[in-house]
């Protein structure tokens, strides 16, 4: 294994070694306190752009499993076509794994897929140094070649363009009620999710003006970076929330702040994000509570939220908006993880609801 | 939170035994933490005396009663309390809860159970309710079928799936069971097995699946975290107690991770826990199919070791629960910033290793296998598998340095050890991965995960690497470096490299301290703050690794902290009390206004609570690690007399490091622990010692038993197999245990100490202050000597003393504290005969009867004795033994119930796992409490005498008589029988198992007949061990109260045949 450094934007370093494939890789540094569920993280679209520090220190144990799909082309274990994060920084790299549905090593996964990935590094103490001075652009170099990797940028960018499907896809035709479905960065789990409620699931990039279509409820999915790049989508959401013929909507994760958007509500950064299996959220006004799967940078300013709209959700340990609702329609979102993958299953009753609604 | 509940009872679990032992005591003492931050007044009755949770302060009313429904229900009567707390102390606390809500007793008295309802415990307690209950939300369980012919046998295994498991019903020891993969398998096995029984149970095979488990947290509200999950290391088959368990699991998929904890909650809800729960799962190696094995509606060893292992305080919140609070009303007790409900997120991995004693028990089967034997456990933490690993090998403390470089091991057939796995089964994978074999090879053999055995084999190539490199010189920083992250010591290095050709182990370890330091090599130290890094946490539990490049904590520099060593993985001879020592002397340092830093590394302890100490160190007692923390601290001093003998070993080497030790000076504890100088000190200052000697060969032994005769105590350097010291009578024994046993040579000497019969062993504990003695007490063994003084019943004050002999034993004392500059703790053990004082041993630091004689005397020992290690002025005690006017005694808790084919009887070696002590306004009443507490029952009618050789049944005369007088029925064996009609005794004759006539004394024990044996041993000629031994074991095996001392029958027969158990007094510790 080649030696490799990371170097963060204020000039901090960590020495490890490359175990992915062996090459630069620039952008912004985050980090991942689930113990579990590499293969599903680095597969989710909302990781493009970003260095994916993981805090368990044990990484590849058990491999990683097929690219197979089911008929309908949805690959049975990952949760998109490719790896979407840019690289991966561990501590202690197993490059022995066991487990009867892998394939193949972490390792080779990441050349396989020209990532980088890096191991060897005082995970805990890059985790802090992020969470005292909150999200940084980083790079990794190869210790033994010239440092000529371009300064990436990431706040601005609009990644959900680059990893939105560029046409319709629509899958359980004929099924039943159907749902538009605007694929920012969309995890499979969330298509999953609705194919098994027996919803045909009409998949849309997300700039097109679903609008157009005829459809019975409208899903806003997850995706990756800064919602304010996702300016036609909101449009387009807003033009949905003023039709008279009301329909129902639910929304994740990035989902959660373009219809905040489109509510007239605004976003803001949050200091090192949430990307865990194990925030806890509070529906308002009840005492139910979970665990939920979290990946996100951007929070909904639950004060700017207009008058018609509330809290859905609150995130219970730093208080911030973990989703909204409109006080009369059958508009609702997340800001976690519903369908899980990787993390907990707690609270996938939400795809149930809104299958009620349509 | 409801507010009627003013006062709750809480039921601890009792001594301390195989598969119930310290975690309670951590359970417990959380629990009640709990109930008082509420304001609520706790009642707890434990007999454990020793435990932290029976102290001053933690519960307002402490009873030392046995945990039964008689005695809970006269507590109940008194206390009149309003709510009652089951899940705390083991399976004792459950199934007497349960055995109180069935009578109707908790009805009646109007006390709820808070928490769990006993209805869903019981839910969770039937197998039968069990598999019906989760049959309803369509979770699997393991299931058998009972099949009367071949082909009921054949369709219900086509049902369940090969492989599959036969077992022959109603068959003792595993006749006609065993394993079929297909139908011609199952066909030939069911034949044979319809020959030893009419009914044959099919289950579907688990054999090598994987066991994971799940702690689960619900509320009032249906709230669900688990908290943890956890794998086991061995595969199915082998009780999860036995093994070594990896937290969090690591072979895990997401899915399997997420499939499982769904399960988990989805059982908790719909059984309707209020707590805490433990849900026990097999999972296919091959496949997302699972079983669950068990749920356990309590807190538990794995629920322990899951507080520690996350930081999550499972006990605190399980009973603030209990009390109606919801898990949002809770706050993260590590965090401080964030709430109880939420899942730790770990960012190093821990892992458990079981300790075992097998060592110390005669004819103990080794075979780990579905029932526990281990004694004790350790936890490791670190960043990487090989490090947790290495680092709990050594904590196990068995001599091992980890997964290489140990001293040799013979294993005949490796093939054979792999499959049968034994107490040795991680050396045997060692030894084969030397020996060639394969992972996939040992895979096969063991089951265990490749992964694991990967991560053994990264071991065991980087100790390879090292041998090649063959001298320190040569290495360079990256091996050096990886060696130390995968969890190697200086130690196993300086061998590795072979520099103990040069110099001594002890000086090489130190070279490659220094070369490492100077390399920038070093440890970092590390929080666990349950949410790895995310929130900035107030934590101080701590841990060392060297997969770091920074420390997560500042160090003061201040000279104000104070470092407690602690006592490590409990094991026979050393437990709960020094963790009770541990943590008083860890409060006195604080109340004294200095910073108290703890290390220590067991996870069923209160010490290792991270709120028990400014810091804590949750790593190793290794010198090398102690020393790291230490150059890292820089404290005020290190206390090395709390922790029993694991730290007292250190004392000389932190000494020779100019490391401050509080208390009595490290010459001087080795002057006690040094055999001849510590004779040359006793005849210098003219005090009587055992004769002994230290001998190299079999001329010199049996010159040295010429001269004093038999019998004689012999202890060996160097065990092979079995007890460690054993007292022999004649030559034909004494041959026999040197020739099974031990190892006698130059290098490995024998002690051969002249063994005095019939004599009193008596104890000093006590505390000094610059030589003398401040505060002690003196207790008095009911047996006479020849019982291990841990094993031996206890009496405090001494009932039977001398008056003459006391003044004796405390001159001596006076005068070994003077000669030995005692500043702390000690304790001297006597053997008083007539007024004849002999003085056996002597440990400069906290004895294990410290916590039994300060709450007996009310006086804390150790507080005393660390305010004079801290240099603090103190004062001597007003109050002494004499002015009592009430009895403590201290009864041993044996364990062999769960130790297949030991002989449980008593010799010079100890083999009890625990202990109780009991209070009574005499020793009668003090004797019953402690008896029946330790599992003795008051026998109805029939009592089974073998009463030993002539002295031993005169001493047993008097007991006959009142057990004859009060009606009991005298079955004894032949000169048992004559010597009692002799002496005009009625009784019957009874045979020995050697000899042919009825009534044969094994029918009787199988036929319930008998309620109490006793089995006195004469010696240790074999046809007396055979004989003996089969009627103790089969006492043991049917659960039939035995006792095997006549001193101690004696006295308990007089107690019982003198006193009800309903005139006992009910008073609680602060009431005496």
């Amino acid at each position: 294994m080649r030696k490799a450094t990371l170097i963060l934007e204020d000039g901090t370093q960590f020495h490890g070694r490359s175990f992915g494939a062996d090459q630069p890789a620039a952008g912004e540094v985050v980090f991942n306190t689930a113990m579990t569920g590499y293969t599903e993280s680095l597969t989710d679209p909302s990781y493009a752009g970003q260095l994916m520090t993981l805090t368990y220190p044990l990484a590849g144990n058990y491999g990683v499993p097929s690219a197979e799909t089911r008929q309908d082309n949805m690959p049975l274990f990952m949760e998109s076509d490719k790896i979407h994060a840019t690289a991966l920084i561990v501590s202690d790299y197993s490059e022995a794994y066991s487990h009867w549905n892998a394939k193949e090593s972490l390792g080779d996964w990441l050349k396989r897929e020209g990532v980088t990935g890096i191991t060897g590094i005082d995970t805990r103490e890059l985790t802090k140094t992020l969470r005292e001075r909150g999200v940084m652009m980083g790079k990794i170099i190869l210790d033994d070649e010239p440092d000529n990797v371009p300064e990436a940028q990431y706040e601005g960018v609009n990644y959900v363009a680059q990893v939105s499907c560029k046409e319709i896809v629509t899958y359980n035709q004929g099924a039943g009620k159907r749902a538009v479905l605007v694929d920012c960065g969309v995890k499979n789990n969330i298509i999953r999710c609705l194919i098994k409620r027996g919803i045909e699931v009409v998949r849309v990039p997300w700039d097109y003006d679903f609008n157009t279509l005829e459809f019975d409820g409208l899903f806003l999915a997850n995706g990756p970076g800064d919602p304010d790049t996702c300016v036609k989508t909101v449009d387009n959401i807003r033009r949905f929330l003023a039709s008279p013929n009301v329909r129902p909507c639910m929304g994740i994760c990035m989902g959660n702040q373009l219809l905040s958007k489109a509510a007239g509500a605004s976003i803001y950064k949050l200091k090192y994000g949430h990307r865990s299996h194990n925030q806890p959220v509070r529906m308002v006004g009840t005492n139910r509570c979970f665990v939920t799967s979290q990946n996100h940078g951007y929070a909904v300013d639950t004060n700017t939220l207009p008058a018609d709209w509330e809290p859905l959700f609150i995130n219970m340990n730093d208080g911030s908006n973990e989703g909204v609702k409109h006080k009369s329609n059958p508009w609702f979102s997340a800001q976690f993880h519903p369908e899980a993958c990787s993390g907990p299953v707690d609270t996938e009753f939400l795809f149930d609801d809104f299958a009620k609604l349509l | 939170m409801s507010t009627q509940i003013k006062k709750v009872l809480l039921l601890g679990s009792g001594a301390l035994k195989i598969g119930e032992a310290g975690e309670f005591d951590y359970s417990g003492s959380q629990a009640l933490k709990a109930l008082k931050e509420e304001g609520i007044e706790t009642v707890l009755i434990n007999p454990n005396i020793a435990t932290v949770q029976t102290s001053e302060g933690v519960a307002d009313r402490i009873y030392f009663l046995p945990v039964t429904p008689f005695f809970v229900e006269k507590v109940i009567q008194r206390e009149q309390p309003q709510g009652i707390m089951l899940a705390f102390g083991g399976q004792t606390a459950l199934n007497c809860g349960v055995a109180l809500h069935e009578s109707g007793v908790l009805e009646k008295y109007g006390v709820s159970v808070l928490g769990t309802p006993v209805e869903a415990i019981m839910d969770t307690e039937d197998r039968e309710r069990f598999i019906g209950k989760l049959d309803e939300i369509e979770v699997k369980t393991i299931k058998s079928e009972a099949c009367t012919n071949v082909e009921e046998a054949r369709n219900a295994a086509e049902r369940l799936g090969y492989p599959v498991i036969l077992r022959a019903a109603y068959a003792l020891g595993g006749l006609g069971s065993g394993f079929c993969d297909n139908r011609e398998e199952l066909d030939k096995l069911a034949e044979k097995a319809f020959a030893f029984s009419p009914q044959v149970l099919v289950e579907k095979s688990l054999k090598g699946w994987k066991e994971i488990e799940y702690e689960v947290v619900r509320d009032r509200y249906d709230n669900c975290i688990t908290v943890c999950n956890m794998e086991n290391f061995d595969p199915l088959g082998i009780h999860t107690g036995e093994s070594i368990v990896i937290a969090p699991s690591q072979t895990l998929t997401n899915a399997e991770y997420h499939k499982l904890r769904e399960l988990a909650i989805r059982i908790v809800r719909h059984v309707g826990i209020v707590g805490e729960c433990n849900v026990q799962y097999a999972l296919d190696p091959n496949s997302e199919d699972y079983r669950v094995i068990e749920v356990n509606a309590r807190l538990s060893r794995s629920s322990a070791l899951a507080s520690k292992a996350t930081g999550y305080p499972l006990a605190f919140v399980a009973a603030k629960l209990g009390l109606g609070y919801g898990l949002f009303d809770l706050k993260n007790a590590v965090t401080k910033t964030t709430g109880a409900f939420f899942e730790p997120a770990l960012d190093y991995v821990v892992c458990k290793i079981p300790r075992w004693d097998l060592g110390k028990f005669r004819g103990v089967d080794r075979e780990l296998g579905s029932s526990m034997k281990s004694v004790g456990e350790v936890m490791a933490i670190g960043r990487t598998f090989e490090e947790v690993i290495q680092k709990g090998l050594r904590m196990i403390g068995q001599g091992m340095h980890g997964f290489v470089d140990n001293k040799e091991i013979k294993i005949e057939h490796i093939e054979e050890a792999l499959r049968e796995p034994t107490d040795k089964r991680i050396f045997v994978i060692e030894k084969a991965l030397s020996a060639g074999y394969s992972v996939d090879k040992i895979h096969e053999l063991t089951k265990i995960d490749h992964w694991f055995l990967h991560k053994l084999k990264n071991i065991h190539d980087t100790d390879k690497q090292l041998h090649e490199v063959g001298s320190l010189d040569q290495l360079d920083d990256e091996l050096l470096l990886k060696a130390k992250v995968q969890g190697f010591t200086d130690f196993q290095i300086a061998r590795a490299l072979g520099m103990e050709k040069e110099v001594d182990i002890e000086q090489a370890s130190a070279i490659v301290r220094q070369h490492r330091k100077k390399a920038g090599i070093v440890p970092s130290v590390k929080q666990i703050d349950t949410l790895a890094a995310e929130y900035p946490a107030q934590t101080n539990y701590l841990y060392l690794t060297y997969s770091g490049t920074a420390h997560d904590i500042k160090f003061e520099n201040d000279q104000r902290s104070v470092i407690v060593l602690g006592s490590g993985a409990y094991r026979i001879g050393s437990s709960v009390e020094f963790d009770w020592c541990g943590v008083q002397a860890l409060n006195t340092i604080r109340k004294e206004g200095y910073r108290s830093i703890m290390i220590n590394y067991n996870p069923e302890t209160v010490s290792t609570d991270y709120d028990m100490c400014d810091r804590l160190y949750f790593d190793e007692l290794t010198f090398e690690r102690v020393m790291d923390i230490i150059e890292l601290e820089a404290p005020y001093g290190v206390i090395v007399s709390t922790g029993g003998q694991i730290p007292n070993n250190l004392a000389l080497r932190l000494d020779a490091e100019q490391v401050k030790l509080l208390g009595t000076a490290a010459k001087y504890i080795d002057n006690a622990e040094d055999r001849e100088k510590f004779s040359a000190m006793l005849g210098r200052i003219g005090v009587d010692q055992p004769e002994w000697s230290a001998l190299t060969s079999m001329e010199d032994i049996n010159a040295f038993i010429d001269r004093v005769g038999f019998p004689v105590l012999v202890r060996p350097s160097y065990v092979l197999s079995g007890a460690a010291m054993n007292v022999c009578s004649n030559a034909e024994e004494l041959d026999r245990f040197l020739r099974l046993a031990a190892n006698v040579s130059k290098k490995h000497p024998v002690v051969v100490s002249r063994f005095m019969q019939h004599a009193k062993e008596v104890e000093m504990d006590a505390v000094a202050k610059d030589g003398e003695i401040i505060a002690y007490a003196i207790s008095e063994h009911i047996e006479f000597a020849g019982v291990h003084s841990g094993d031996a019943t206890i009496q405090f004050p001494p009932q039977k003393l001398y008056v003459e002999t006391a003044r004796r034993i405390k001159k001596i004392s006076k005068q070994i504290a003077r000669e030995l500059h005692i500043s702390g703790p000690f304790n001297i053990q006597f053997l008083a005969k007539e007024n004849d004082i002999k003085v056996i041993e002597c440990n400069l630091r906290a004895s294990r009867s410290f916590p039994f004689v300060s709450k007996v005397l009310k006086i804390n020992l150790i507080e005393l004795a660390t305010r004079i290690m801290l240099g603090l002025p103190v004062e001597k005690p007003a109050k002494s033994l004499f002015d009592l006017d009430y009895v403590g005694i201290k009864a041993s808790q044996f364990s062999f119930n769960r130790l297949q084919k030991a002989d449980p009887v008593l010799g010079v070696d100890m083999s009890s796992t625990g202990e109780v002590g009991c209070l009574g306004e005499d020793s009668r009443a003090a004797l019953l409490k402690a008896m029946l507490s330790v599992g003795h029952r008051i026998p109805k009618k029939n009592i089974l005498l073998s009463t030993g050789n002539g002295k031993q049944k005169a001493e047993m005369l008097a007991a006959c008589h009142i057990l004859k007088e009060n009606g009991y029925n005298l079955y004894a064996t032949g000169g048992t029988s004559r010597y009692l009609t002799e002496n005009g005794i009625d009784n019957t004759l009874v045979y020995w198992p050697s000899e042919e006539g009825k009534p044969q004394a094994l029918d009787m024990l199988h036929s319930h007949e008998i309620d109490m044996v006793v089995n006195v041993p004469k010696n240790l000629t074999s046809g007396e061990l055979t004989n003996g031994y089969k009627i103790r074991r089969a006492a043991i095996d049917l659960n039939v109260p035995l006792i095997t001392n006549a001193r101690l029958a004696s006295a308990f027969i007089y107690a019982f045949c003198t006193m009800d158990v309903e005139d006992l007094d009910i008073k609680c510790w602060q009431e005496y």
